[in-house]
């Protein structure tokens, strides 16, 4: 006589029949998901959508399964609708699985301020594939952009910021500053950016670095800004606080920005790359740490990743230097970002992490005919530092938007008068932050 | 801009350092320090029970001083320094002639790097002593005067001269410095992650300091690097060096002086009894809550440019603020004149006490 079917066996199987409304697996133990993965495929019923849910949950088994059977959708050249499911072996996923990042809540925004991705993108898809990318085409590029197939992603074009900013707005997003708009137009919790002459580097033990994980890693455990930890990151596996440390202390604070750095070709100015034209970055620093509260630092945007709930305004395109370029070391619009970040995320308490992860910046640009371009604008930053490192914000600024109008309205009286570039950053400040209440409201209703 | 091409070797600096070690065991750990520690003047300072005989390897140079000794040269003053704690280690600095001091703890070993070299701690030390600090804006490349870093963009031109490096405060791969509660917690976490970085401590923070494995500049900050009073009769242990390290942060930001952290590592061998441990730091772990607030906010007057006068004033500040914590911190504000009364005796003034050159207070 034929043995009834078990509980469990016929849990699956109507498990099975409902598949294309559970949003979620991952509650289900390893055994019974491998159970129903294989009848799914039995079955015929693995669709992208359902193998993206079995992806996002995680479990190694499931994932080893899927990559020695070598699953690959057909690929077509619509990019905007498709999912790379390629999972190749150095994308490590179990490593990921243990940060419990929720693809769905993490945009990546590339500026492009070069036409042909293809190699950015080939380098980076083992890492990029399962997020959404918004990718924002340098206004000032004449060049169509030419991007691989297979990546979920929408891009935008000097039409679309045109349409949506409108075409005589103070906000200018050319050059470096067109990824703004990419954290304007993102409904994300996370966003990581990585400047596309990047790609992934190695650690000192060879293995690639998933940057977006580690990024997640930082933005998702506590920072820890009122008092410095001589082992650094305590959240880290194998660290902790060190004897000493107020135990009132130890909960930390949210982390809402993760600046990481460059091997190859470091973030340096131009002056310094010049007179150290060889000067290469071959040390890999095995460090996370919190930047301690009311301390400053300059933040590349070459490389980082924020909680754009927690701070998404205050990283804003307003300093523009009168003849900024197209090489980071033109530019310092980051760096005055950086500094409205750090000086609202010490008021509203939240950390900024420094570190890991690294990525591998190429070579490009000529440091020394940077430097005969006229780069008053640097000089200009020196003059911010004192402004930046005494500023205070008043009790009522509660979010990041209050800050920044709080900011701009100081950088105006305080900075205006010394140099115009000040006083239409100000005003910038405050038309950004207009912007992004518009858009963001605009989101919510379409939403 | 940080440093030039070519890497000029450290130098020695055999005749301007003392290695000062506290011990209450022996100094078989010496041996395989040999090789580095040889060059340089050791001060030993014994404590526990000045009849034993501490044995130090041959070819070292030496002077030692116990009990008996510390009781003889500071009289009543003598007792400003712990007994039967690490803290007594404080004695050395005071006696000691040498521009730089270097102390570290009879079970720390050599560690070696990750591509299995020796690591030279002391080398390293001097190293970051020899060279400025950047306390007033982060370096996000670190100490941008080490070999293959520099200052990054954005990094303010009119800060890259740096400040003169008072402290150099070393790490510890294997036992870590953990507190009793987490060592009973996590009884078999080892440090084995080599970060390869120095960094400067920067200015308005404050740090835990680590007497394990610690550089300083003694003409610089020396009157500073007390270690408190700690052990027998003392109600509190284990905070010895935290209680020179947050004193001296403060002295230091204020005289604009820098203090780094990081390399060089050793090898930390013995991990203490964490319930020993929890007996001594138990008040610690709850007088820091009220420690760590009153370092936080202290200011002291401009008025103050030496590190003697801020530290006087600190402790008249420790007296007033600290005082309804407990009875102890008026011992400890006491102790704390006692011991740079003692310090001045035993440096006279034809010595300059360490005075920067524009003494601006922060």
């Amino acid at each position: 006589m034929r043995k009834p079917p078990t509980l469990v066996s016929l849990a699956i199987d109507t498990a099975l029949l409902n598949l294309s409304h559970i949003s979620d697996l991952s509650f289900l133990p390893e055994h019974i998901l491998l159970d129903l993965f294989l009848r799914t495929l039995r079955a015929g019923k693995l669709t992208e959508k359902i193998l993206k849910l079995f992806v996002a949950t995680g479990k190694d088994e499931v994932l080893s399964l899927i990559s020695e059977l070598n699953i690959q959708p057909v690929l077509t050249p619509e990019y905007k609708s498709n999912f790379c499911l390629r999972l190749s072996a150095s994308l490590n996923v179990g490593k990921m699985a243990q940060v419990n990042i929720r693809d769905d809540e993490v945009d990546i925004v590339i500026g492009a301020l070069h036409s042909d991705l293809t190699s950015f993108m080939e380098e980076w898809r083992a890492v990029f594939s399962r997020f959404h990318l918004i990718i924002v085409k340098d206004p000032d590029l004449k060049e169509d952009l030419k991007i691989p197939g297979g990546f979920n992603l929408d891009i935008y074009k000097r039409s679309d910021i045109e349409h949506v900013v409108g075409s005589s707005s103070t906000v200018v997003f050319s050059g470096y500053s067109c990824r703004y708009f990419g954290y304007l137009m993102s409904c994300k919790k996370y966003i990581v950016s990585i400047d596309d002459d990047c790609i992934p580097a190695k650690d000192d033990m060879g293995e690639l670095i998933d940057a977006v994980a580690q990024h997640i890693t930082n933005l998702t455990t506590p920072a820890t800004p009122f008092f410095f930890n001589t082992l650094y990151d305590p959240f880290r596996k194998g660290a902790d606080f060190v004897r000493g440390y107020p135990f009132s202390l130890r909960s930390g604070v949210h982390c809402a920005l993760s600046c990481g750095l460059w091997l190859n070709l470091a973030d340096y100015d131009a002056p310094t790359q010049a007179l150290k034209p060889g000067q290469r970055n071959s040390r890999f620093v095995d460090a996370v740490l919190s930047v301690p509260v009311r301390v400053m630092l300059p933040v590349s945007g070459i490389n980082i990743g924020f909680d754009r709930e927690l701070v998404g305004p205050a990283l804003l395109p307003a300093f523009r230097l009168a003849k900024e370029g197209k090489f980071r070391w033109e530019t310092v619009e980051d760096i005055w970002s950086g500094m409205c970040v750090k000086v609202i995320c010490d008021h509203l308490g939240f950390g900024v992490k420094s570190g890991l992860p690294y990525v591998w910046r190429k070579e490009r640009g000529d440091a020394v005919e940077s430097l005969k371009k006229e780069w008053e604008g640097i000089k200009m930053m020196e003059e911010v530092v004192p402004f930046f490192q005494s500023m205070r914000l008043s009790q009522a600024a509660v979010t990041a938007e209050d800050c920044v109008i709080e900011m701009a309205a100081a950088v105006k009286e305080r900075l205006g008068p010394l140099d115009p570039t000040f006083a239409r950053a100000a005003e910038t400040m405050v038309e950004w932050v207009r912007l992004w209440k518009v858009v963001t409201a605009q989101m919510s209703i379409a939403a | 801009m940080a440093g030039g091409g070519g890497v000029a070797p450290t130098p020695l600096l055999k005749d301007q350092l003392d290695i000062v070690i506290p011990t209450i065991r022996n100094l078989d750990f010496l041996e395989m320090w040999r090789p580095f520690f040889q060059p340089y003047h050791l001060i030993i300072v014994q404590d526990g029970d000045p009849s034993k005989i501490i044995e130090v390897p041959e070819g070292f140079d030496y002077e030692l001083y116990n009990r008996n000794d510390i009781n003889r040269i500071l009289g009543p003053k003598a007792s400003c320094i712990s007994f039967k704690d690490s803290a007594c280690r404080c004695f050395g600095y005071m006696v000691s002639k040498k521009k730089y001091i270097y102390t570290i703890d009879d079970d720390c070993f050599v560690a070696k790097d990750p591509s299995g070299k020796d690591i030279n701690a002391l080398e390293q030390h001097i190293k970051n002593l020899l060279c400025p600090s950047t306390p007033y804006f982060f370096n996000t490349l670190y100490d941008p005067y080490r070999d293959g870093a520099d200052f990054v963009r954005g990094y303010p031109f009119s800060l890259r001269e740096g400040a003169p490096t008072a402290v150099s405060h070393g790490l510890w791969l294997n036992i870590p410095d953990y507190d009793a509660p987490t060592q009973l917690v996590k009884p078999r976490e080892r440090n084995t992650r080599y970060v390869d970085a120095v960094m400067t401590i920067p200015k308005g923070t404050l740090f835990p300091m680590c007497g394990m494995n610690l550089a300083f500049d003694r003409e610089l900050i020396g009157p500073a690097m007390y270690f408190g009073l700690m052990g027998d009769g003392q109600p509190i242990g284990r905070y010895d060096d935290m209680w020179a390290g947050w004193c001296t942060k403060v002295i230091c930001d204020h005289l604009g002086l820098g203090i780094k952290t990081g390399l060089p590592y050793i090898w930390h061998s013995k991990a203490s009894n964490p319930f020993v441990n929890l007996k001594k730091e138990y008040k610690g772990i709850y007088w820091q809550e009220e420690m760590i607030p009153f370092f936080q906010s202290v200011v002291l007057p401009k008025e103050c440019t030496t590190v003697q006068h801020c530290y006087i004033e600190l402790a008249k500040q420790v007296k007033t603020k600290l005082a309804n914590v407990d009875p102890y911190f008026t011992k400890l504000a006491d102790a704390m004149v006692t011991w740079t009364e003692a310090w001045d005796e035993l440096n006279p003034s034809g010595e300059a006490p360490a005075d920067t050159s524009n003494g601006k207070a922060k």
